[in-house]
């Protein structure tokens, strides 16, 4: 148990040193900051100084390890375009972010699940059939597409929901939330669902297919064999049994969640993380776009080492395997 | 006396196409061949663009600003000189999306081929070399795996971009051919592995060993042309990815120069005259991005199940 959870570590900081490291070179041989901060017409004398002011001349390992700490304590400089602190930017946007993609998750499971249930369990009939083709079309959908569709039909046709920003917001020491305001409420329809349509899809079909595989299992027909009911079958023990894999997924899926959340922010100039990033690539602002990179690798990282440490709690099998694959 | 045996005649490549499983499942497939057709009728719109289209969009001697924002023919104030309508420059939108998608699928196809190309080679490396080698290149996979792909091409995009700040217009589409290839790479990489791990032991192997065919030889004109068939499944569907990523990339404004707009450019452009009452200018480069991507994952689908064994 203690190595298992051990390699899982030091995979995890493996990883997030590689994309430090990433982000380091960005900084190492993109662009000049000297040059950034003096203009073109500074003496030779001045440069090094700076150079030497910036630790600039320090060596490679060194100023990796500079990198490294700074990038620990969450400091990752000035913004080249907006010439704020990056650490700064990053904290107004990140609630921004997660509420959208928290929201986007939470429609995608109480939609997806009962649409999968209700496939599974239909099989063959009409409405199970046009579900499994729109899902179909959810999952061919560009992000981008199905977010101007919504705000052509509500936005501009009906003109019953507003179609950019966040509206009203009220801050909570740092945290900034649009769930007490109708009007934030209002702005966050159409964003949340045009990120979950993806999500919503993929549980969907991934909870058809697991329902269909459980309620071939010989347990379900004892179940009914001792004449159960068909909702105590369907929803006691059936769907209970899906329900493992469905929520190991829609974990891993969270991650990905916030990372779509850069096209959906940006159909509908949602003010959050990935809006900052996506002006950040155009316009090569790489302070933010380091930030960013080391951000979201560590919610990936912290994710998907969480789903593997509660896989194992979960399931007793894999603790026996590895146990007899020890002797 | 010793009559020469005719040898059985070998059928034409034709014939044995004809009679070939998948031209039989092809013809008892409603969807596959709707969606073949679908795709070959944007293939051909795309690849003669040149002739077909009724405009050029980008002969700026022919734009006029009187034509701006005309909607399409069917509408009050349509004209059938612009079946679906202009944008603001008072380019056609039929033409523009003629011209578009064959932006879209150029870089689609390229970047697939790439990924196919590096994916292959890997994945037959780590298959047929096995040991460290094999551990270092699927631990690569694995940490790709785990960001989705979008966030990876996004940040090789914009390596691209902060590397070479006045990049000329061709390198932005190198750049973004690979930005999107080195994202597409792991799955081919992981399934030849598997394929090749399996096919290193069969005898045929050991046996063109025996007789001294160098490695090199046997890794490429014996395991190689058995380990294909799923790479040509997976290519198919990821076709319609590499579209839908390029789209999304010039949707967010990091893609292809605006000078050749592919059609997830146009959608960008168009999104700014939603609000003004012009939907034509991006709803149907959208509907066309949809058609492509929506026919090549429909033809993958059929051809994973129509080479699948196991479903015969």
């Amino acid at each position: 148990m203690l190595a298992f959870v051990l390699r899982r570590l030091i995979q995890a900081v493996v990883v997030m040193l590689t994309v430090a490291f990433i982000a380091f070179m960005l900084f190492q041989y993109v662009g000049d900051p000297v040059t950034n901060l003096l203009g073109q017409d500074a003496t030779v004398e001045q440069r090094e100084q700076l150079r030497a002011d910036l630790g600039l001349d320090a060596p490679f390992p060194v100023q990796f390890a500079r990198f490294v700490g700074n990038a620990l304590q969450g400091e990752f400089g000035l913004s080249l375009r907006q010439g704020r602190r990056v650490s700064q930017l990053i904290v107004e946007r990140f609630p921004a972010t997660i509420e959208l993609s928290l929201s986007a998750a939470v429609i995608a499971l109480l939609v997806g699940v009962p649409l999968g249930v209700y496939t599974a369990l239909r099989r063959g009939s009409f409405g199970s059939q046009v579900w499994m083709t729109l899902s179909l079309v959810g999952v061919s959908l560009p992000t981008f597409l199905i977010g101007i569709l919504l705000i052509l039909v509500f936005a501009v046709i009906f003109k019953v929901l507003p179609s950019f920003g966040r509206g009203d917001v009220v801050s909570i020491g740092a945290w900034t939330t649009g769930l007490l305001t109708l009007d934030g409420w209002k702005h966050l329809v159409l964003p949340a669902i045009t990120l979950s349509v993806f999500q919503l899809a993929l549980i969907m079909r991934l909870v058809r297919a697991e329902m269909l595989e459980v309620l071939r299992t010989d347990y379900i027909k004892f179940a009914r064999a001792r004449g159960l009911s068909d909702r105590a079958v369907y929803f006691g023990h059936a769907l209970k049994n899906t329900l493992v894999p469905v929520i190991t997924i829609t974990g891993l899926q969270l991650g990905a969640l916030i990372a779509f959340a850069i096209i959906t922010e940006t159909v509908f100039q949602w003010p959050g993380m990935g809006l900052l990033f996506i002006q950040a690539v155009q316009f090569a602002d790489i302070p933010v776009m380091a930030a960013y990179l080391c951000l979201i690798a560590l919610i990936f990282v912290s994710i998907n080492l969480a789903v593997d440490l509660l896989y194992f709690a979960v399931d007793p099998r894999l603790r026996i395997e590895r146990v007899a694959a020890a002797h | 006396m010793s009559t020469v045996l005719a040898a059985p005649v070998k059928p034409s490549r034709w014939a044995r196409f004809v009679d070939s499983d998948l031209w039989y499942s092809f013809r008892h497939s409603p969807t596959a061949m709707v969606a073949s057709t679908i795709a070959l009728l944007c293939l051909v719109c795309a690849l003669f663009a040149q002739w077909i289209a009724p405009h050029n969009p980008f002969d700026l001697a022919t734009l006029d600003l009187i034509d701006a924002r005309l909607p399409p023919a069917w509408i009050e104030g349509g004209s059938t000189k612009y079946l679906l309508g202009t944008d603001d420059q008072g380019r056609d939108i039929l033409s523009a999306l003629m011209y578009g998608s064959r932006i879209s699928l150029f870089v689609g196809l390229a970047s697939v081929l790439l990924s196919v190309l590096i994916g292959v080679g890997l994945g037959l490396l780590a298959g047929f070399a096995g040991g460290a080698i094999d551990g270092f290149i699927m631990r690569v996979c694995d940490v790709m795996l785990s960001f989705p792909s979008i966030l990876v091409a996004l940040l090789i995009d914009g390596l691209g971009r902060a590397l070479f700040p006045n990049a000329h217009e061709s390198l932005a589409f190198s750049v973004l051919v690979f930005a999107i290839a080195l994202t597409g790479w792991v799955q081919y990489a992981r399934t030849v592995r598997g394929s090749t791990m399996v096919e290193r032991n069969k005898e045929y192997v050991q046996a063109a060993r025996v007789i001294g065919v160098a490695p090199l030889r046997v890794m490429f004109r014996h395991v190689l042309p058995n380990v294909l068939g799923p790479v040509l499944v997976l290519a198919t569907i990821q076709i319609a990815g590499a579209i839908i990523t390029e789209a999304t990339l010039s949707f967010l404004g990091v893609g292809v120069p605006p000078t050749s707009p592919s059609l997830g450019t146009l959608i960008r452009i168009g999104q700014d005259f939603l609000f003004s009452g012009e939907w034509w200018i991006t709803v149907f480069p959208g509907v066309m991005l949809v058609l492509i991507a929506l026919s090549v994952n429909l033809l993958g689908d059929w051809l994973r199940d129509a080479l699948n064994p196991r479903l015969r």
